[in-house]
């Protein structure tokens, strides 16, 4: 048969009008040709942009922003009252800190932050699992989760000081509702989230109720327990800045209310590049979680 | 006095399914169905899709509970589903030891995975594997408890055809070693000829024809028998009218 089919292709090969110098006469059809990436990327254009995009990731454009801003600053085109030079909030962050100024201000403000991240993840966390595990647990939270997510943290904050006085408590329990209302709600849709197939599948294992909580819906239900902690990280930051715009005499938010006040712009900026940098070190945080819990996930794609 | 009759058991192996009734709304899927199976004996369910078999399955499981009737199976039974549903944060062999207690889990979750090949392959992510090794850790977790009862939910329908001959081959070679009664659900004619001791038919929430499958493997593969077989049970699935 194989013969035969040869055969045809041969036959039909003289009939045709030029034969094979008809597909170089031909409009070229475009092709693609793959070969290894060292090969391909020996372009000097390549090359340029490979270095471009190494060192600096990510963090390519806010380098960018800072390298611009600079120069402006120091060309004089940016008054130093509107935004001052990065380089001159830099120093007046180390004088702030020679000064003895900034680190127990940095201290009290961590400090409030960690009580309230504390508080507010415990109860978020307690919830959560009561909730997605149980349906009167669900019926418990639930409804006062979805009322409490509704309302924006700054405007409990009037309410807040009106019950709790203007003291430490308030800024406590504000930093700690920011927190734990996205904990709680991410948790329970975790938890309710999981395969339910892979419960099932669980189930017809033999498996204990404890191995299938413990090795099932913990497991299945932790990359969104990630997600709550990341909200709820950044949301105790912002509880954190609104709680000390009030009657603080202590913390990062004093200081820049203070700052503020005598048109010291560069005090400013420091405080908001210390809150700035508090985000970043807490996503990192659960960047780092991700990574080493995580691991199932990119085990296969990411390496 | 009735209750205790009806949930004493009445024979000590196999499968016993009297007059089961199941219903989703007002669409009887399973319609007073009878089925027995013997211990150690394969029965392959055939029918096309969507006319009970997997209900069937899920009943036996005791993932769902019948409507009326009454069915009785052994406490030790295991599920392979058609996806292999191995969990993703957990690597091989603890996937193996999911249901297992005591200190020798380990050991015998290692023997139960080269029994389907795939030792030294303890250590690796779900999401490493294949579809073929993928569903070879999920017979290993079936195997590993030693059920009296292993029930299979077309787990072969997403392999490609080689994985699945090879599939059928370590079943065959698994049944030597493990005696157990399976339930093989699927609607591929030929996985039925290749592996059962009987094909049950299921039509109209019954079941319909049964076939008795008495060849040897080398007749499985090519015969007269297995041609007669096949042209049976395709016309029993209302496929004759094609030949």
């Amino acid at each position: 048969m194989g013969t035969t089919m040869t055969n045809v292709i041969v036959a039909a090969k003289p009939a045709a009008p030029s034969g094979p110098p008809a597909a170089a006469s031909a409009p070229s059809r475009s092709r693609d040709v793959f070969l290894p990436g060292s090969v391909r990327r020996q372009t000097v254009f390549g090359t340029l942009r490979r270095r471009l995009r190494w060192p600096l990731g990510i963090y390519t454009t806010p380098v960018v922003i800072l390298v611009v801003w600079e120069i402006l600053a120091r060309s004089g085109l940016l008054e130093p009252t509107y935004a001052p030079a990065p380089s001159d909030i830099i120093s007046t962050t180390i004088s702030l800190w020679r000064d003895g100024v900034l680190g127990p201000d940095l201290a009290i403000s961590l400090q409030r932050a960690g009580i309230g991240l504390l508080l507010g993840l415990s109860v978020g966390i307690v919830t959560g699992v009561l909730g997605g595990f149980l349906r009167s647990g669900e019926y418990l939270f639930n409804g006062l989760a979805q009322i409490l997510n509704t309302i924006p943290l700054l405007a409990v904050l009037p309410l807040m000081v009106v019950w709790f006085g203007i003291d430490e408590l308030t800024k406590i329990l504000l930093i700690a509702f920011g927190a734990g209302v996205p904990m709680y709600l991410n948790l329970f849709a975790a938890i309710r989230g999981v395969d339910q197939r892979l419960i099932e599948m669980a189930h017809t294992t033999g498996a204990s109720r404890w191995r299938v909580v413990s090795r099932v819906l913990l497991p299945g239900a932790f990359p969104g327990f990630l997600v709550g902690l990341r909200f709820s990280l950044a949301y105790s930051i912002l509880g954190l800045v609104a709680a000390e715009t009030v009657n603080a005499d202590q913390g990062l938010g004093f200081l820049i209310t203070q700052a503020q006040t005598y048109l010291q712009t560069n005090k400013v900026f420091v405080g908001l590049v210390i809150y700035s940098i508090l985000g970043l070190l807490a996503d990192q945080f659960v960047r780092i979680l991700e990574r080493v819990f995580l691991r199932w996930r990119s085990s296969y794609e990411a390496t | 006095m009735t209750g205790q009759l009806a949930t004493a058991p009445r024979q000590r192996t196999g499968v016993l399914v009297e007059q089961v009734v199941r219903t989703f709304g007002d669409r009887n899927v399973l319609d007073h169905l009878d089925l027995t199976i013997d211990d150690d004996e394969l029965v392959v369910l055939l029918g096309p899709s969507g006319c009970g078999k997997s209900t069937l399955l899920r009943l036996l499981a005791g993932l769902d509970k019948p409507d009326g009737g009454r069915i009785e199976v052994p406490a030790k039974r295991a599920v392979v589903f058609q996806a292999d549903r191995l969990l993703p944060w957990q690597r091989v062999l603890r996937n193996v030891t999911l249901g297992l207690r005591g200190p020798d889990a380990d050991e015998r979750a290692r023997k139960a995975l080269s029994e389907v090949n795939l030792a030294g392959r303890e250590k690796a992510w779900p999401k490493q594997l294949s579809g073929g090794e993928a569903q070879r850790v999920a017979l290993a977790r079936a195997l590993v408890a030693e059920p009296e009862l292993i029930l299979l939910d077309e787990p072969f329908a997403s392999l490609d055809a080689i994985t699945r001959v090879r599939m059928h081959d370590l079943i065959r070679a698994l049944r030597i070693k493990h005696h157990a009664s399976m339930l093989l659900v699927t609607h591929d004619v030929d996985e039925a000829i290749a592996l059962a001791d009987r094909i049950v038919v299921m039509s109209n929430g019954r079941i319909g024809n049964a076939h008795l499958v008495q060849l040897s493997a080398a007749a499985r593969e090519a015969s007269v028998a297995r041609e007669e077989l096949r042209a049976a049970l395709l016309a029993d699935l209302g496929l004759a009218s094609q030949h």
